[in-house]
């Protein structure tokens, strides 16, 4: 039977079908669905680790256990997670241990757009990137065959058209679900330097037989067509390549770390013109340029941003269709809801003219007109330990200073920064926005919300006992709707002379949906006070100079009741 | 058949995921080859939504280039504005009337065109619009306006009526189906269409 699946679905049926018994990750675009389509199998343990770190070291203990394990995360991620995999390359595995990594060209919902690629040779362990779902599932197959065979953790890489866009899977039985016994092997898995120089060794001769491996494993093919074009690829640049040149001869490859030089060299003999296409950075271009071979690539292909069909036809047959020249049109942002927790809060930061060290979440968001309440964003838990940098390069800007954290962020790394500020004397205050969820990523559970990935209770993580044992004194707590309140809490906090925390607590307005009435506008002074919120159901209405509440949009939450100084706005039904 | 690509456009909660559902639903049904490209991390948060439909033998790329779409349909003017680029020359754009202003505009940092309508009319040949959102709740639900687009849009397409109402009934709850097929068919009978069809036909 086939069906229509992403990539992140076939990636969970993979995993299924091919034997998995474990399965960790920490959301991140574009991964996130990869676990939550695997929590519907019963027979996989699955679950949210508070951070990527966490939950490779997981799999690495799952797998040194004798299960088969999957690791996913976004590319960013493997940042985080990179500690345990340079090292889990050197012990290998006891069954097999994927570690998805996807990236996302074009930075669709990415802070950068890193060629994770690099991370395999780095960490000198296999990759597989797949070209579309069913080659997805199949991956996960051979990725535990190489992984178990070679005795090595196996990356599979895909990118955000392979992640998300649908093609056909070829649905099959699931097999066995294999448990191999734990028996203790220290030389193997304990890498004190005098083991793991003997393991450093056994890496070498790992990728040796990989390179040999690589010349005849099935996913790396000769697709010999017209040689006056010969192409050497990887990933969803194949779908491109067989789309905008269907007559050209292809070398695609499956698997990408280490690759197959006699295959290449072959190809690279039998065709006369040789070009490599591939997303990013020079990775296969390099390599096959090392191997003394002339071929073009980023000589016509920009190393940033997706490429296309359309691009490969106009860079290589210089052809190019007619269109339509494109209209002028005003962005459509995403904003927070209506109703969102986060809004009241930036409303007041920006109020109060805040320097904001700022973290990754919805609240990121705030960034945007008309809040823009947000100087900083690097990477998931740098507001604290960002806010703490700042403060000691000007030791005056503390009283002005906040950094902002969601929960499911502070969880992920926040903690630490904490820690940093406690100990090394900062003075700045730090918000937590609890809106108990992990909400950008499509709402994932997470070690505060009380209960897991699998959908079992959970004990919830407490924020405020959390920051007194990790020594801060001041901590409150805040309805971020009572606006005047946070204002208030917020003034003392950044003025008082010790570290502090905030804590906003209110779930986000997704998953608890208000009965509230929508919002009434009655005798309008035309302030425009209420337009600062950046509320998507609330407009103004030049020609009639008022304010204008959408009602299919407003959730009556009701902060801009309390912005209106003129009693213009109502909660509905309460005249 | 030539591979056919089209895209639909809009903005998150106006139903383009399930449109695009039911539509790879009766192209599978079809026994066409189907790949499908969906970005909608942000389609919670008010932002464009873009999705992606590619159908025939054999499809590689998932995605669609600009000047390479063989239909629009777009459910918000400004989206059909956004993406006009992407047709193809002789290609249809079918958009729904409906007007949703982005922050920008709410805000008033930015000014919505008032002339999306008569540009595109005035660029793309094969032009239909419609008021979606008022046949829909015609047959009962403003929400329904999905359906109407898929209504307009199987009048482009060589399926059998039969293929499309198998699709409504895999894909919408029992319960709304009635409003649903009465949607759809308010959709593809839309006069707009039946003078458009009639006009290219006499051109051609």
């Amino acid at each position: 039977m086939k069906t229509l699946m992403t990539g992140n679905e076939a990636i969970a049926r993979g995993a299924y079908e091919y034997g998995v018994r474990v399965a960790a990750a920490y959301p991140g675009t574009p991964s996130t669905e990869i676990l939550e389509n695997l929590a519907k199998y019963p027979e996989i343990y699955s679950q949210w680790s508070p951070n990527e770190k966490v939950a490779m070291e997981v799999g690495v203990g799952a797998a040194i256990g004798g299960a088969r394990t999957l690791v996913t995360m976004k590319m960013v991620g493997v940042n985080v997670a990179a500690d345990p995999l340079f090292t889990v390359a050197y012990t290998g595995v006891r069954s097999g241990l994927i570690l998805v990594s996807a990236d996302d060209p074009g930075m669709h919902s990415s802070q950068n757009e890193q060629d994770n690629r690099y991370y395999a040779a780095f960490a000198k362990i296999p990759m597989l990137e797949p070209s579309d779902s069913q080659e997805a599932k199949e991956m996960i197959g051979l990725a535990l065959d190489i992984s178990e065979g070679f005795d090595t953790p196996v990356m599979v890489r895909t990118t955000t058209r392979i992640a998300h866009s649908q093609s056909l899977v070829e649905l099959n039985d699931p097999g066995e679900r294999p448990l191999k016994a734990y028996a203790k092997d220290a030389k193997k898995y304990v890498m004190i330097p005098a083991y793991g120089r003997a393991r450093r060794l056994v890496v070498e001769e790992r990728m040796h037989k990989l390179a040999e491996y690589a010349e005849t494993v099935s996913v790396n093919r000769l697709e010999m067509n017209d040689p006056k074009i010969g192409i050497i690829t990887s990933g969803i640049s194949y779908q491109y390549i067989k789309e905008g040149l269907p007559t050209a001869s292809v070398l695609k490859l499956g698997l990408t770390n280490p690759l197959p030089a006699k295959l290449i060299q072959e190809f690279a003999s039998k065709v006369e013109k040789l070009y490599v296409i591939e997303e990013l950075e020079p990775y296969l271009e390099k390599e096959i340029r090392a191997l003394g071979l002339e071929v073009t690539g980023k000589a016509l292909f920009p190393p940033y941003g997706e490429l296309s069909a359309k691009m490969v036809r106009e860079k290589i047959l210089g052809e190019k269709n007619a269109q339509i020249l494109p209209f002028e049109a005003p962005v459509r942002p995403p904003v927070m809801c209506p109703g969102c927790p986060h809004r009241g809060l930036f409303y007041t930061l920006k109020q109060l003219k805040l320097t904001v060290a700022g973290d990754i979440g919805c609240y990121t968001l705030g960034t945007m007109a008309p809040l823009e309440a947000m100087d900083t964003c690097i990477c998931m838990g740098a507001s604290i330990s960002g806010a703490l940098g700042l403060e000691k390069a000007h030791p005056e800007m503390a009283e002005k200073l906040v950094s902002v954290i969601g929960d499911s962020t502070f969880l992920h790394s926040g903690v630490t920064g904490l820690m940093d500020v406690v100990y090394n004397g900062g003075n700045s205050t730090v918000i937590i926005l609890d809106n108990s969820i992990t909400a950008m990523t499509g709402h994932q559970e997470n070690p505060a919300t009380g209960k897991t990935l699998m959908g079992t209770p959970a004990p919830q993580v407490d924020f405020v006992a959390l920051a007194k044992a990790l020594g801060i004194k001041r901590v409150t707590e805040v309805d971020p709707f009572d606006l005047d309140h946070v204002k208030e809490v917020v003034k003392t906090e950044v003025a008082a002379k010790e570290p502090s925390v905030i804590i906003t607590r209110r779930p986000c307005a997704l998953i608890v949906k208000t009965s509230e009435p929508p919002v009434e506008v009655h005798d309008c002074t035309a302030c425009k006070m209420c337009m600062k919120l950046g509320c998507p159901a609330l407009s103004f209405d030049e020609a009639n100079k008022t304010a204008v509440v959408d009602p299919s949009l407003c959730n009556g939450c009701g902060l801009c009741v309390n912005v209106c100084k003129f009693n213009a706005l109502s909660k509905g039904g309460a005249n | 058949m030539a591979n056919l690509n089209i895209l639909l456009v809009g903005v998150g909660g106006q139903g383009t995921i399930l449109a695009s559902k039911i539509l790879t639903h009766a192209a599978l049904a079809q026994g066409y080859t189907v790949k499908m490209s969906e970005i909608h991390g942000m389609a919670q948060r008010g932002g464009s939504v873009v999705t992606q439909v590619r159908l025939g033998e054999e499809v590689y790329s998932p995605v669609i280039d600009e000047g390479e779409a063989d239909i629009i349909i777009a459910f918000e003017q400004l989206e059909a504005y956004r993406s006009a680029h992407f047709l193809r020359e002789g290609g249809v754009l079918i958009a729904n009337t409906q007007k949703i202003s982005p922050l920008p505009v709410l805000i008033g940092a930015a000014t919505y065109p008032d002339t999306i309508l008569a540009n595109l009319k005035d660029k793309v040949k094969r032009f239909v619009e419609i008021d979606g959102l008022k046949l829909a709740a015609a047959a009962g639900n403003a929400k329904s306006t999905n359906v109407v687009l898929m209504g307009v849009l199987a009048r482009f397409m060589d399926f059998p009526q039969e293929v499309w109402q198998d699709a409504l009934k895999a894909r919408i709850p029992e319960k709304l189906l009635a409003l649903n097929q009465k949607a759809f068919a308010f959709g593809y009978d839309y006069p707009g269409v039946a003078a458009l069809l009639e006009t290219v036909a006499g051109k051609e």
